[in-house]
């Protein structure tokens, strides 16, 4: 690795602690990230000749804290910086700095850094957007790219999204208990919503965004790793991994949706998988579920299966069970509804969807299932009349794609639908797990 | 006389490394280890998984009292690493149940880790 390379995952890893404690200390989103920003120049200049310093973090804020203060002082920015020599006694004060920002100060400062991103006016692409640019410190244009958009325009999304959080006033006192517990409910919804952004597209050519689903991961084992005994963060993680673990299979050569039962489970990702049902296994010692622990459980009954058949949709049905008291929604009986077609045949599952029409009338997934429920059962122009709408409702070109593959099935050989029904039917699918979007 | 080594890292920075970054390294540290391996020098190796995974169990002495299973990894505090043990369990309940049982009686803490990648003895 080339020096600058291994300065690049320090700098990156440093970076939520330490721009959350600099903004703390100057109570101000942009000046913060100035000060941080010209920390992070500094340490590309400083670090390759005297070695990385021993707590990365505490060098930042310390360095990232005199900058800011100078140019404060100054008034102007075009005001020249201190010398480095000015910041030589940075050992002794580093010791300092670490000691008062123990681990519980940055473990607030993190949390308020991504709880400012999760403003209840943001739609969730801007939230998103802002997390990964001020959280993860993405560039603007990796951003941009990763949403298909222009640099300009995502820049402007960015500017728009960051001027309103600036008045939104999250204090900056130490949370309470409570406060504390919202927020990382928050932070922990917004984690996934990242996830979900890449795991599943919202739109664009690209089906998938592995960086964002990259992304997602470690901003939750940065939050498990600041609040290591809460089981719903152990499950957010959990389920983000075992997700994730199926990326290499979820899509052919060109870009096609495969579905679980026909993926290829050798290029299942078995270190993830394992890692995820540690976590299940962790957070289950608690007892005390909840809807990332119950997601991540299901996902880890299909991880388990060796083979489709071998999957414990029984055991899936109750998990999703469980998930509709937690937290009643339509999406997830409309899931619930695909283990049950597979436990007691498509016609319950068709009368389980059926009320689900008027809230999931423009839900792409709902018309999906619909379709291929009709179509086991042999109702072909109906099944039709389901797939058409999924269509005209698709986000990608991949999920589009992929219903006109069933509709091509029910043109070509309605007869096999009537004589073996299940193989051609295939899996129905499983819905991606956006709940928050009904 | 044989010797542990024990890797110690920033995890956040090791988790912040791209795969290939990851690969590098794994590249770089085999070419020392495959030679180790064909003199037969070498030991089983493991990877372990992010402390994230960790359970930490400590135990009470002979106060009588219940054992403390904790999340998370052992924060050490004037205790040192003394040594380890590896042992195959079916889950993490068992793994609890025979830290409990080592170390019975004892102030012992135990930190119970998943193992990532295992390398039995004289692979490299």
């Amino acid at each position: 690795m080339t020096e600058i390379a291994w300065i690049d995952p320090l700098l990156r890893s440093a970076r939520p602690q330490a721009l959350g404690a600099l903004m703390r200390y100057f109570r101000d989103l942009d000046r913060a990230e100035e000060a941080f920003q010209e920390a992070c120049l500094r340490a590309l200049r400083n670090w390759p000749l005297n070695g990385p310093p021993r707590d990365p973090v505490a060098w930042l804020v310390l360095v990232g804290r005199n900058v800011g203060l100078d140019e404060a002082r100054r008034g102007k920015k075009t005001a020249p910086l201190p010398e480095d020599d000015a910041i030589s006694d940075l050992e002794d004060a580093e010791d300092d700095v670490a000691e008062r920002l123990d681990n519980s100060h940055y473990r607030d400062d993190v949390l308020r850094l991504l709880f400012i991103c999760c403003h209840p006016d943001l739609p969730a692409v801007q939230q998103i957007a802002l997390a990964l640019r001020i959280v993860s410190g993405l560039t603007v244009k990796e951003i941009a790219r990763a949403f298909l958009v222009s640099e300009s325009a995502m820049e402007q999304r960015i500017t728009r999204a960051k001027s309103r959080v600036a008045n939104a006033d999250v204090p900056f006192e130490t949370p309470g208990a409570v406060e504390r517990a919202e927020r990382l409910g928050a932070v922990a919804a917004m984690v996934y919503l990242v996830f979900n952004e890449g795991y599943s597209a919202s739109g664009g050519e690209a089906h998938m965004r592995v960086p964002l689903c990259e992304e997602s991961i470690r901003l939750a084992r940065l939050l498990l790793t600041l609040f290591p005994g809460e089981p719903e963060i152990m499950g957010l993680l959990a389920l983000l991994l075992l997700q994730h673990a199926r990326a290499a299979a979820r899509l052919d050569a060109d870009g096609a949706i495969v579905l679980l039962d026909d993926q290829d489970r050798g290029l299942w990702d078995r270190d993830l998988m394992a890692e995820g049902h540690a976590l299940i296994e962790k957070a289950v010692r608690h007892r005390r579920p909840g809807r990332y622990q119950i997601q991540a459980a299901i996902a880890g009954v299909h991880a388990h299966a060796q083979t489709p058949q071998d999957t414990g949709w029984t055991e899936i049905d109750q998990l999703y069970a469980a998930l509709e008291r937690i937290e009643p929604s339509p999406v997830i009986t409309l899931n619930r509804a695909v283990a049950v077609s597979k436990v007691q045949g498509p016609a319950a599952a068709l009368a389980m969807i059926e009320p689900l029409g008027g809230p999931l009338v423009s839900y792409f997934h709902f018309f999906g299932v619909q379709g291929a429920l009709l179509a086991q059962l042999g109702r072909l122009d109906e099944a039709r009349i389901a797939f058409d709408r999924a269509i005209a409702l698709a986000h990608t070109p991949a999920e589009a794609a992929h219903i006109r593959m069933h509709l091509d099935r029910l043109m070509k050989d309605g007869e096999l639908w009537k004589n073996n029904p299940k193989k051609a039917a295939g899996d129905v699918g499983t819905p991606r797990p956006r709940t928050s979007s009904v | 006389m044989l010797y542990a080594f024990l890797c110690c890292h920033d995890e956040a920075v090791v988790n912040s490394w791209t795969k290939e970054q990851d690969d590098a390294v794994l590249a770089k540290r085999h070419k020392v280890t495959e030679k180790l391996a064909a003199a037969g020098r070498l030991g089983p190796a493991l990877r372990l998984m992010p402390t994230t995974a960790a359970t930490t169990v400590r135990m009470q002495g002979k106060t009588g009292r219940d054992p403390v299973v904790l999340d998370g990894p052992f924060a050490e505090t004037k205790e040192a690493l003394l040594g380890f043990y590896l042992v195959d369990c079916a889950s993490l309940e068992e793994a609890i149940e025979v830290a409990k049982e080592i170390g019975r009686d004892e102030k012992v803490v135990f930190e119970i880790r998943p193992v990532k990648l295992y390398v039995p003895k004289g692979a490299a």
